[in-house]
């Protein structure tokens, strides 16, 4: 796996040269390169004010890790960018959230073709009742009408992409839920990109897995970041800093610190993300 | 250190009692499936003897021996089918509303409790106001549209299969809908808890695929939900065809010997014609009800072992 330095500027557009370190830092990435711009955004639960004026940009075709203890917000955080809080009732929030330039607080915004652009992998594996064929095939059968060949070409790319082919490629028929848990969420992954989503959500996905199912969901995400913004909220420190280009920490509700993960795990700015991530709280 | 004389008294104390519970259960459980054999004992010593096949194809009669079910057990059908045929919609439908579109603003899902509520009360209500609430609304609808006799709107004669009237009067149809008032909430609520057993984890992952509600309830819940909504609505059907209340409003006790026709026709099912024989006078016809009701429960236990069948086959786990 290529470790965070490795992955930095060298594939920056050169109309404007910029540093690495300012490209992270709020108001100078390059429109061409941002996927999410958060600015201003709080939000709430009923009274409960779950985040506090954030602003944030996450870059295309990097990986973004949330962290931060507990209840900081940063699961809520990232079921506004596909909305999934639209569920909860009394959940709202203010401020911009964009996607490119779409509006994606927009009372109008269309949160099916939202959810579309914008996949989600979810903390407990949740494969669906059916076979691992219908697990793959049924985000496309939704949005579009498909020949069974193309069909079948989407489902083996899917599983490919997830690095799950060979292990399932004799048994597309069976139940999905006769997968190690490991599986199924490599599963859930492919699932997910089997719909054509730009951005991928991970909201832990390897806090129900053993460590060994973990590295290969981690690989996965390697691959993975060539073709996709990718989000992930994660407890576990190693995995942002193993995993992430870029990591914001969340602390309360508040954004304390965002930038690059080895600047953020090596010489943080401010006190509260050191004392996070040398282990003295949270 | 050994226990003292007073502990060990006290545990023998303790695991007499422990036996004696046990055995009060076990005694408790055995009255009940006494009275039950008793009751299976006595109807089938009594109704055996005009157990055959033409009890089941002939029609009532004047006399004991040449008694048979055939139009109660056709009018049972007919009144059944259209029972399901508008209870289960209706009764899906409302499920599906109550548990899968939850309001989230404040007033609306006040009224999604008054609803719940409502219907949670209705489950308890004595069919018996079904019935009169039948009669009422279906077969005299409220006289707003003149008397069943004269009816204020016609479809063909009562020569046609399709023939329909308005008011409905004392038909299968007005029966059919009075006992769906009946089983409605017993459905409704089965269904509910159908829906309610397919994990939250299962819509979520639907919804992030980009599904529309609509989507998610024709593709992963209503599917998933498809086995125990049978079993509830099988159950609710079988007591539908045992219930005698409702229907004696709507079709009054009435000599028939032939089987419905049509919607409108006149009818009887199976509980009140058990009804109509057990109280003549003529001993014999006391044996005659026995017989139809050992039919009513044959059929009622078939019902069940078809839900018990169902609900063994086709339940898979979810997660």
């Amino acid at each position: 796996m290529t470790g965070p330095l490795a992955t930095m500027p060298s594939s920056m557009p050169t109309t404007r040269p910029i540093t690495p370190h300012r490209l992270a830092e709020p108001g100078h990435a390059p429109a061409e390169d941002l996927a999410i711009l958060i600015d201003g955004f709080s939000s709430w639960y009923g009274e409960l004010q779950a985040l506090r004026d954030l602003t944030l940009r996450i870059p295309a075709q990097r990986v973004t890790a949330f962290i931060g203890p507990s209840g900081c917000g940063k699961s809520t955080l990232l079921r506004w960018i596909n909305r999934m809080n639209d569920l909860v009732p009394g959940a709202r929030a203010e401020g911009a959230l964009k996607l490119h330039d779409w509006d994606l607080l927009d009372k109008r915004a269309d949160v099916v073709e939202l959810r579309m652009r914008v996949g989600m992998v979810f903390q407990k594996p949740n494969p669906f009742p059916k076979s691992i064929y219908e697990n793959i095939a049924f985000g496309p059968r939704l949005h579009r009408r498909l020949r069974r060949r193309e069909l079948d070409e989407l489902v083996e790319q899917s599983l490919r992409q997830a690095a799950l082919w060979d292990e399932v490629k004799d048994r597309l028929r069976q139940s999905a839920l006769g997968l190690s848990g490991g599986q199924q969420q490599r599963l859930c992954i492919a699932r997910a990109l089997a719909v054509g989503p730009e951005v991928l959500l991970m909201d832990e996905p390897c806090s129900a897995l053993d460590p060994k199912s973990t590295a290969r969901v981690e690989e996965l995400i390697a691959e993975l970041r060539q073709r996709y913004t990718i989000v992930i909220v994660t407890h576990n420190m190693q995995q942002a800093a193993r995993v992430s280009d870029y990591t914001a920490f969340l602390f309360q509700g508040e954004l304390i610190e965002h930038g690059p993960t080895d600047r953020i795990f090596m010489k943080p700015d401010k006190q509260q993300t050191e004392d996070y991530i040398r282990g003295r709280f949270g | 250190m050994s226990p003292g004389p007073n502990i060990l008294a006290l545990r023998a104390r303790r695991l007499r009692r422990d036996r004696l519970f046990v055995l009060v259960c076990v005694a408790s459980a055995f009255a009940s499936l006494l009275i039950l054999g008793l009751l299976l004992a006595s109807i089938i010593a009594k109704g055996m003897t005009h157990l055959d096949l033409s009890f089941l194809t002939s029609a009532p009669s004047r006399r004991p021996s040449d008694a048979g079910i055939y139009p109660a057990l056709w009018g049972s059908i007919w009144v059944c089918m259209v029972c399901a045929l508008t209870a289960v919609p209706l009764g899906v439908g409302t499920a599906i509303l109550l548990e899968e579109f939850k309001p989230r603003g404040r007033w609306l899902s006040r009224a999604h409790g008054f609803v719940q509520l409502n219907i949670t009360n209705l489950a308890g209500v004595p069919s018996i106001v079904y019935g009169i609430l039948g009669l009422t609304a279906f077969v005299n609808m409220f006289g707003l549209l003149g008397h069943p006799n004269d009816p204020a709107w016609e479809l063909g004669t009562p020569g046609n299969w399709y023939y329909l009237r308005l008011p409905l009067g004392r038909s299968v149809l007005a029966g059919g809908l009075t006992l769906m008032l009946v089983v409605l909430p017993v459905v409704i609520i089965s269904a509910q808890e159908a829906l309610r057993a397919v994990p939250n984890s299962l819509r979520q992952g639907a919804l992030a695929l980009g599904s529309t509600r609509w989507q998610v309830v024709r593709r992963m819940t209503l599917p998933a939900a498809v086995p125990g909504i049978m079993t509830g609505t099988i159950l609710a059907m079988s007591r539908a065809i045992g219930e005698a209340a409702p229907v004696l409003v709507i079709a009054g006790i009435v000599y028939i010997t032939f089987t419905p026709e049509h919607l409108m026709d006149d009818f009887t099912v199976m509980p009140l014609q058990i009804f109509n024989w057990a109280q003549r006078p003529q001993e014999e016809f006391y044996r005659v009800a026995a017989t139809g009701i050992l039919v009513l429960l044959a059929l009622l236990l078939t019902f069940n072992a078809v839900a018990v069948f169902i609900r063994y086959r086709f339940q898979r786990p979810l997660s």
